[in-house]
């Protein structure tokens, strides 16, 4: 598979009164068409900044210092802000976590499709109207054609999400960035809603940027996994792989942290001490003030992605054994 | 929909009463109208006489009702100072106040939001720095001394406009006087409507400025670029109209300034209008129009937020009754 | 208007000080506008304060007035005088002079106005907070009510109120009194709205139940805590607010309602300026004029910077 989105050693800094901080550091993945690469690591990890920073929406004063996003193999990174603009919903799209405030409360949900879709496909009124309608559809919305002139108040979160969906697929995208598109829901809706996101990107052939934290969902949908810790890719690699055969010690207590069904155990395991902040990095690799494997190399010299395994890992010692098994 | 305003109008009504009470209060009991009335030399008949026509003899609840009987019909008694009823010289003195209080605001809106808008889109251009200084002068500038500035710049040194008073003025109808129609109404017009809407343009412009920037932050603005939707329809479709939400409400509150600052405004221009008419009346202490001043202040403050939350309504659908069903 | 004025416990209060000052002198210091604004206020102060020694003339000393010296033009101007830098007024009384003593008395009856409203407002949101239901409700509503009414227009009736009740040469004497209290009663509902959410806060937090498990009166734990989280946001409004105090003071003066031409604030020396207009002698109002905008501006400017400092968010 050709990859359709290179994120390749992108750097994004944020200049503070007290220095430059480095947000994102080196961090290169790709995702192929049609398929969906997982996101996964602690808040502030750095996930949903790739995320800005791949659809153009970095918040000032953040900015790209260091390293190429391609689309299709063309730059986009540097595009003149118009074209970055074009690009955006038609050619990737975004959902975002909280259906309670991505929707416009003052706009009924049929005219901010409809101004979606008019803005990037050259459709007449009646055909945007009709297109909008089939999204609605498309997500599950009881009722499509009436509810075009609902506002957003009207609908419960679950079913906002839906249109947050509907509003970021109609103009169909070859990538959305989804970030942490069930956190904000109620449990019983979250399986819904990822099963739906699940089903209408591989109808429409759509690669997915999944963001979370939570292991279980990437488990379930994604392909691939990126592992980020304190503005790095930790770990790279097949979904099974990564879970079952984890390369890096961080990916490795991150999973051994999770609960399994299947297993009995009296007591989870937990990695102690904290991500480090931005304006206290330490040298060498992030992770080694919390590693038990960590040599002197480790707090010399900053590894990148090698060939560990199954998996690619940012570790000079990385983990042999199979986690379970 | 009519219970929403229903509800507003019930709300309105003990705040009416609130200040028919202060009214009544000052009309009744601050200094001693019947001392007043009757001058230097009078007879204690004399006085009784008066008591009794003016009925301060009844109790307190009745002279309050009465009070309020006779205000709805207009009817505040006579002015102290000029013998005559104060509801005459209310009904000389609106035109003039609503001409003035009018022309400022509209100029200061029709200015005031785009510049609000523009600075808060663009905060760090120059040209919104720039506007925000300004503003920030404007704002520490009280309306006296800009009403002086310009009478000393444009009637004593240049000698383009007039200082005070209206010019002359045509009679509409039985009682309304219009300055709009003559070289000189509206000539004595620039400058009054000019001080004002410069005052209020500032609050206006650092109002809808801090609101524009609150909504360019929020969600819906992130999902609309991350949309890619045109950066036009971002800022003065979606961003605009949820600005106007509480611009409204909070212009609507400014409305008790205006009512402030054209008051100040008539005195330093000599214009004929109502807040000069309170404050030669406070001054002397003329009680019956003081009191039916406040009175007509508090309805024009009702009305205007009755105004505020039907405008309120027809903006934000959340406040529109929801339709039963879940459905549409 | 230090931490340690309040009541908090000395070892939280010295805490809560080295973190503000460190912060705030940060900014304080990389803000130009705020340097120069602070620099005008307290060259504006001391002038206030020391008007008495620094002023050439004494404006108020009838026996010092000599009506040759009326209506000299300011410095550079054909007529001027060295002795009258900015001129002299119909009376011959020194413009400048009469400047710094009118500043004097537009702060003092701006600051006391400010810490009017300021007390009143802080007890009654404590009050509010406290005491929750009827009381608090009907005291917002009061406060709301209380807000959509202009401080000029409140401050005109309490003055005009109180001239009809006291006689004449009460009146006058009390003067300031009035004007003060016109100017503060109308302030307090911005003050009182937001202790009153500190106070709301902090009610239901763990160490208000903890404290009355122990047996410590419970108002006493809010007030050390709830007082420094207030501080910040009530400096805040009380700055904003010293502005529109004098403002409201000298227009009051101007309306003719405020202070008598015996003792002048800058508003009454406008006023008086005001007549004189028309015959050219711009100077007795464009001077007081523009002290009076250069002080509100300086002030509103330090009041703007910081709300900024101590707003995280905007940080």
């Amino acid at each position: 598979m050709a990859a359709l989105l290179e994120v390749d050693r992108l750097c994004v800094e944020f200049p503070t009164r007290r220095g430059v901080l480095r947000a994102l550091d080196h961090v290169s993945l790709s995702i192929a068409a049609g398929e969906v690469l997982g996101v996964v690591g602690e808040s502030g990890a750095g996930k949903s900044l790739t995320g800005a920073a791949i659809i153009g929406l970095l918040e000032p004063p953040g900015r790209i210092a260091k390293g190429e996003i391609r689309l299709e193999g063309r730059r986009i990174d540097n595009l003149p802000p118009s074209e970055m603009r074009r690009l955006r919903g038609r050619r990737i799209g975004a959902i975002f976590q909280d259906p309670l405030t991505t929707l416009n409360p003052l706009y009924t949900i049929g005219r901010q499709l409809v101004e979606t879709i008019q803005t990037h496909l050259p459709l007449s009124d009646a055909d945007a109207r009709a297109r909008a309608v089939s999204w609605l559809e498309q997500v599950g919305i009881p009722g499509a054609a009436d509810r075009l002139f609902s506002y957003p108040h009207e609908f419960s979160g679950g079913m906002r999400q839906r249109v947050v969906i509907a509003l970021a697929l109609c103009a169909e995208p070859q990538l959305v960035i989804a970030d942490e598109p069930t956190t904000a829901l109620d449990v019983s809706v979250q399986a819904q809603i990822i099963a739906l996101l699940k089903r209408l990107t591989r109808e429409h052939g759509t690669s997915v940027m999944l963001v979370t934290h939570d292991m279980g969902v990437i488990a379930e949908t994604a392909d691939r996994v990126a592992v980020m810790y304190a503005g790095r890719v930790a770990e790279l690699g097949p979904v099974a792989s990564v879970i079952q055969e984890p390369a890096h010690p961080y990916t490795a207590g991150l999973m051994a942290s999770i609960p399994a069904l299947d297993r009995r155990v009296t007591r989870l395991a937990q990695i102690d001490g904290s991500m480090p902040r931005l304006n206290a990095m330490p040298p060498g690799c992030a992770f080694h003030p919390r590693c038990a494997r960590a040599v002197a190399q480790c707090m010399a010299e900053q590894p990148g992605l090698m060939a560990a395994g199954r998996t690619e890992a940012a570790c000079w010692v990385p983990v042999k054994e199979a986690l379970h098994g | 929909m009519a219970s929403y305003i229903g509800s507003r109008l019930l709300q309105a009504i003990p705040v009416l009463a609130l200040i028919g009470l202060l009214s009544f209060a000052l009309f009744a009991y601050v200094g001693d109208p019947v001392t007043i009335m009757l001058g230097q030399d009078y007879t204690d008949a004399q006085r009784i006489a008066l008591v009794h026509t003016l009925g301060l003899d009844r109790p307190f609840y009745i002279q309050y009702l009465r009070f309020l009987w006779a205000a709805l019909h207009g009817n505040f008694g006579n002015s102290y100072r000029i013998a005559e009823p104060v509801s005459t010289l209310i009904a000389q003195r609106a035109p003039a106040t609503l001409e003035l209080a009018l022309t400022g605001t509209f100029i200061s809106v029709l200015i005031g939001i785009p510049m609000g808008v523009i600075t808060g889109i663009w905060p760090r251009a120059a040209f919104s720095r720039v506007f925000m200084v300004i503003s920030l002068i404007g704002v520490s500038l009280p309306v006296f001394l800009t009403g002086i500035l310009l009478i000393l710049l444009f009637s004593v040194v240049l000698g383009w406009l007039p200082s005070f008073g209206r010019g002359s003025v045509v009679h509409i109808g039985a009682w309304w006087t219009t300055g709009l129609l003559t070289v000189s109404g509206l000539k004595s017009l620039i400058l009054p409507a000019t001080t004002l809407a410069l005052f209020q343009m500032t609050l206006i412009v650092r109002l809808v400025r801090a609101e524009m920037l609150e909504v360019l932050r929020t969600d819906y603005i992130k999902f609309a670029r991350a949309r890619g939707l045109k950066t036009r329809a971002i800022n003065f479709g979606h961003a605009l109209k949820n600005t106007l939400v509480p611009v409204i409400t909070i212009i609507g509150l400014q409305l008790g300034g205006l009512v402030a600052f054209t008051l100040v405004t008539e005195t330093v221009f000599q214009w004929p209008g109502l807040g000069l008419l309170f404050v030669q009346s406070v001054a002397v202490a003329d009680i019956p129009v003081m009191s039916a001043y406040l009175m007509m202040v508090g309805v024009v403050f009702v009305t205007i937020n009755l105004i505020v939350d039907l405008l309120y309504f027809a903006v934000d659908p959340r406040l529109r009754v929801r339709r039963s069903g879940g459905g549409r | 208007m230090s931490v340690t004025a309040t009541p908090a416990r000395p070892g939280l209060g010295a805490r809560l000080r080295a973190a503000y000052d460190s912060d705030l002198c940060y900014h304080f210091r990389h803000s130009p506008v705020a340097v120069l604004a602070g620099a005008i206020v307290a060259l504006m102060l001391f002038g206030a304060i020391f008007a008495p020694w620094v002023a050439p003339h004494d404006p108020f000393d009838l026996a010092s007035l000599n009506l040759m010296d009326s209506f000299h033009p300011p410095v550079p101007l054909a007529g001027s005088v060295w002795t009258f830098p900015l001129g002299t007024d119909d009376q011959g009384r020194d413009v400048f002079s009469a400047i710094l003593f009118g500043m004097r008395i537009s702060l003092e009856v701006g600051v006391a106005a400010v810490l009017f409203a300021m007390v009143v407002g802080v007890l009654i949101g404590l009050l509010a907070g406290y005491a929750g239901g009827v009381v608090d409700a009907a005291l917002m509503r009061i406060a709301d009510v209380q807000l959509t009414f202009p401080a000029i227009l409140v401050s005109l009736l309490v003055d005009g109120v109180v001239g009809a009740v006291l006689p004449t040469d009460l009146h006058r004497s009390l003067q300031i009194g009035i004007l003060i209290f016109a100017i503060g009663i109308s302030n307090w509902p911005q003050f009182a709205r937001t202790v009153r959410g500190s106070t709301l806060v902090e009610r239901n937090k763990e160490y208000v139940m903890a404290a009355r498990v122990i047996g410590v009166a419970r108002w006493r734990v809010m007030l050390s805590h709830i007082l420094p989280n207030v501080l910040g946001p009530v400096l805040i409004i009380a700055t904003l607010n010293l502005g529109f105090a004098i403002i409201s003071e000298a227009t009051l003066s101007f309306l003719g309602v405020g202070l008598p031409p015996t003792e002048p604030s800058l508003g009454t020396l406008i006023n008086t300026g005001n007549n004189f207009l028309f015959s050219g002698d711009w100077w007795m109002t464009v001077f007081p004029g523009a002290t009076l905008v250069l002080m509100v501006l300086a002030i509103n400017l330090l009041g703007d910077w910081l709300r900024d400092a101590l707003n995280p968010r905007l940080r």
